[in-house]
């Protein structure tokens, strides 16, 4: 049985046995994974129309009342597979804690101000170039107590579909020279320097917008290649 | 084979944490849900089916914090089919604070498998958790389907650990599937 997808570029995530983030000591399998075939159930996936974005879903800025607190930011870059194709009308979710660093979720103990103007969620789907755009605000750092004195580097949760199963990922963007890098394990679980880079967004003045917003540019490359299927050995 | 060019490199995964209820399933905080735990609407058709369990991590206790997402064919074992209207085929739920998550859908037909055969009937599934710093992969089948026992996917199982994979029909009809992430009658995952 072949894949259909190389395997190599996998080597750019983190193990789930990463010991520094501590999390994972009782939630790593111990057990080596078993190489799946690809089949019609991993080449195929879940489409998510227009339907499943509101008008307002990408901009976190407006989805109140009044403007939230912080520095306003733009977001955007374009979704890609590993042969460089863009990856059009792609759903992109995304969640953050807001500019003091606090969370809308009902279990975050941080002791840090919400703010009634900011959710902190948002949806988009990519345009036929791959590209997405989010408005929102700075998100700050927040503690948490993974060990002494642990801080998250400010960052935004991604969550894409692309077009099957098998590029299904859930990732975080990073803000260009946080000092917080070097002592954050989640961070630094993945094992390639160049890889980790990978999620620090980029700032952009041509994305930033006079007298309203800094501009970040985030690209992101989804498993996927040129589906031709590999040959099958032949046994005879 | 074709000769490919150099690959860009894939954006490295990382984990959903703690706080993703709010935004990727946030019924509680009334959001809008992208999918829940139905699957299929009442007029879809094929054989309604329940799917039960608990996610548990290697010492038994409940993780409260998973988010379990389902992906399948419908019961004529198409994915995608256009014109079957109420039935997207993916699913995604909250675990609740004792670990336990439930899916209602249709019994999903036979796929396509390798070389012209038939795979077993199941649901491929992906585990996002805090602690899980990349999704885990794994399968649903069903105990009382013979398809079981010629699955090209299932041989690939070491006997002994093939039944982590098969969801077990209650007296009650419902399926038991639960997933343990480490440790005694840890969960196959798999390496896509
Ligand atoms: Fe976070």
């Amino acid at each position: 049985m072949s894949l259909i997808y190389p395997h190599d570029g996998l080597k750019a995530h983190p193990l789930n046995a990463s010991p520094a983030y501590t999390s994972t000591l009782k939630r790593a399998p111990s057990q080596p994974l078993i190489l799946l075939p690809h089949t019609l159930s991993e080449i195929s996936g879940p489409a998510f129309g227009h339907r499943a974005v509101q008008a307002g879903d990408s901009d976190l800025t407006l989805q109140h009342g009044g403007e939230p607190l912080g520095e306003r930011i733009i977001v955007t870059g374009r979704v890609l597979d590993e042969d460089g194709r863009p990856v059009p009308h792609t759903l992109v979710e995304i969640w953050q804690a807001n500019a003091a660093g606090r969370y809308v979720h009902l279990r975050d103990q941080h002791p840090a101000p919400l703010d009634p103007n900011f959710t902190g969620a948002g949806r988009a789907m990519t345009d036929a170039e791959g590209r997405y755009r989010f408005v929102t605000i700075k998100p700050g750092a927040y503690p948490w107590r993974n060990h002494h004195n642990a801080w998250r580097p400010a960052h935004i949760h991604f969550s894409l579909f692309g077009s099957s199963f098998l590029s299904r990922v859930i990732t975080q963007m990073y803000f260009p020279g946080d000092p917080l890098f070097a002592y954050d394990p989640i961070f630094q679980s993945i094992p390639d320097a160049k890889a980790r880079e990978r999620l620090i967004s980029r700032f952009d003045i041509d994305t930033t917008e006079p007298e309203w917003a800094l501009g970040y540019q985030f690209d992101i490359v989804l498993r996927g290649r040129d589906a031709t299927p590999l040959e099958e050995p032949h046994d005879d | 084979m074709t000769e490919h060019k150099a690959a860009l490199g894939l954006t490295p995964s990382q984990t959903v944490g703690p706080f993703y209820a709010y935004a990727l399933t946030p019924r509680a905080y009334g959001g809008s849900e992208l999918a829940n735990e139905r699957i299929a609407t009442d007029g879809v058709p094929g054989e309604r089916i329940t799917i039960r369990g608990h996610v548990l991590d290697g010492d038994g206790e409940p993780v409260p914090d998973a988010m379990i997402e389902v992906w399948q064919a419908d019961a004529d074992g198409r994915h995608n089919a256009g014109g079957n209207a109420g039935f997207t085929g993916f699913g995604r739920a909250e675990t609740s604070p004792e670990g336990f998550f439930h899916f209602e859908t249709v019994r999903p037909g036979a796929v396509e498998g390798p070389d012209g055969t038939k795979q077993a009937p199941h649901l491929a599934v992906s585990v996002f958790a805090r602690g899980l710093l990349l999704r885990l992969v794994t399968r649903i089948y069903f105990s009382d389907d013979p398809a079981n026992a010629s699955d090209a996917v299932l041989a690939l199982v070491p006997h002994e650990r093939r039944e982590t994979l098969i969801a077990q029909r209650g007296p009650d009809g419902v399926f038991h599937f639960d997933i343990r992430l480490q440790g005694e009658g840890e969960t196959v995952f798999f390496d896509v």
